[in-house]
């Protein structure tokens, strides 16, 4: 169950809450991280410290160490930005009030996964021209004979299948955290207010249970960003390697 | 009216079916962000990094410069106190050879300044012994004789005569002097 939108007004789609959660999230992002790198110390400040904290996580731990050495640095601006975008895009689902997690929105990860999916296919045909189809779906070392089986495995699961699982994987978890800690905040308030005393114990475990979850998804959100992230830098260094 | 409402719901129901504002929104969002990260944040943080590994790299040369300079500074000081111990024992070698040296002349020159006084002193003793015994010889000889004439009154002026005397009186007190020596 969705607000409504605000262009058009009242509409059941158009511009509404979650659009404007995304051009906030991009804002902030943009805010902190200028601010953290605009000074550039020699000894970083509290503010710098984080920022290059931040920065260097997705930097290291995602791109260098997946990508390698040697030609990760291009690639760290668009795992950077997609961490965080998809980080704060998920913790609206955690801020009270907001209690939307952006990305819940399937429309949102289809665009996400599809940046991807453009960029990893672009990088490829650039580094290894037409030929990289081939180099894409046909595995070295595999018997002539199930080579056309592996081959349509491989199409299937490279450029149908790899898309789409990219993106439900960041929707589906954030939507059905979204739900649950909807239905056991729901659950909860009919079972407190029901006249039956019986029941009111059982709306104070749906209660507890959904704190529990609250705090659960927090740890879910944080993941998804992550998995996202690194399976970005996974497809790209797929399209840069010599071989499949 | 009823049906419109609830045609439309499940129009949105379907979770797999995305509002096209969303796609769009994320994607303009997005590019704004990545924009902002590839002009501002990325570069600013990088231009921090390599200065920071520059500034760590950079120290830890000059450190290995002056440590270098350092020791160079060391062996010239070791070479150059090897240097000045060589000299001051060659000196002090040349000092006891000189010294060495210098003690031997003057004792050579002592001992024949020694030899020389003393035998000056001998011709000396012995020249003017032979001066006394001459002389005395003759005073001797004069006053003895003078003695006896009066003595004996008579002049023993003749000299050949009175020098025979008193070489026999000498003559006999020599032989005296020698035979109470023994």
């Amino acid at each position: 169950m969705h607000l409504p939108a605000i262009i058009p007004w009242g509409a059941p789609e158009g511009f509404g809450k979650q659009m404007l959660l995304i051009l906030l999230s991009v804002l902030l992002i943009s805010w902190f991280f200028v601010a953290a790198a605009r000074r550039g110390q020699m000894v970083p400040g509290k503010l710098q410290f984080l920022g290059e904290m931040s920065y260097n996580f997705v930097r290291n731990s995602v791109g260098k160490d997946i990508i390698g050495e040697r030609d990760f640095r291009p690639y760290v601006p668009l795992l950077f930005a997609l961490f965080f975008f998809i980080l704060v895009n998920n913790f609206y689902g955690s801020i009270p009030l907001i209690q939307l997690p952006t990305t819940s929105h399937v429309g949102t990860a289809y665009a996400l996964a599809g940046i991807v999916y453009v960029t990893w296919i672009v990088l490829g045909l650039k580094k290894h021209g037409i030929g990289y189809f081939k180099l894409a779906v046909v595995p070295s070392g595999v018997p002539k004979a199930i080579l056309p089986l592996v081959v349509v495995i491989e199409i299937i699961s490279t450029f149908l299948v790899r898309p789409v699982t990219h993106s439900l994987r960041l929707f589906a978890t954030m939507l059905a955290g979204h739900l649950i800690i909807m239905l056991a905040a729901a659950g909860s308030e009919f079972l407190l207010t029901q006249d039956q005393w019986l029941l009111k114990p059982l709306g104070l475990l749906t209660l507890a249970g959904g704190v529990g979850m609250y705090l659960f998804e927090v740890l879910i959100q944080v993941l998804q960003a992550y998995v996202f992230t690194l399976l970005t830098a996974i497809y790209i260094q797929g399209s840069l390697a010599e071989e499949h | 009216m009823n049906q419109t409402v609830i045609l439309a719901a499940t129009a949105g129901a379907n979770p797999l079916i995305p509002n096209v504002w969303e796609i769009l929104v994320t994607l303009l969002g997005f590019a704004v962000l990545m924009f902002i990260v590839v002009k501002f944040v990325s570069p600013a943080f990088e231009k921090t990094f390599a200065e920071r590994t520059e500034a760590i790299e950079g120290g830890i040369a000059k450190a290995e410069a002056a440590q270098a300079e350092a020791s160079a500074a060391l062996d010239e000081y070791k070479q150059q106190l090897l240097d000045a111990r060589t000299e001051a024992n060659r000196i002090r070698e040349d000092a006891r050879a000189e010294g060495a040296q210098i003690l031997a002349e003057l004792k050579e020159k002592a001992q024949a300044e020694a030899a020389r006084i003393s035998e000056q002193a001998q011709a000396q003793i012995a020249a003017e012994r032979q001066a006394a015994v001459t002389s005395l010889r003759s005073e001797v000889g004069t006053l003895a004789t003078e003695l006896a004439g009066k003595i004996v009154g008579e002049s023993l002026n003749d000299d050949a005569r009175a020098a025979r005397v008193v070489d026999r009186f000498l003559a006999d007190l020599e032989t005296q002097s020698a035979g109470a020596a023994k």
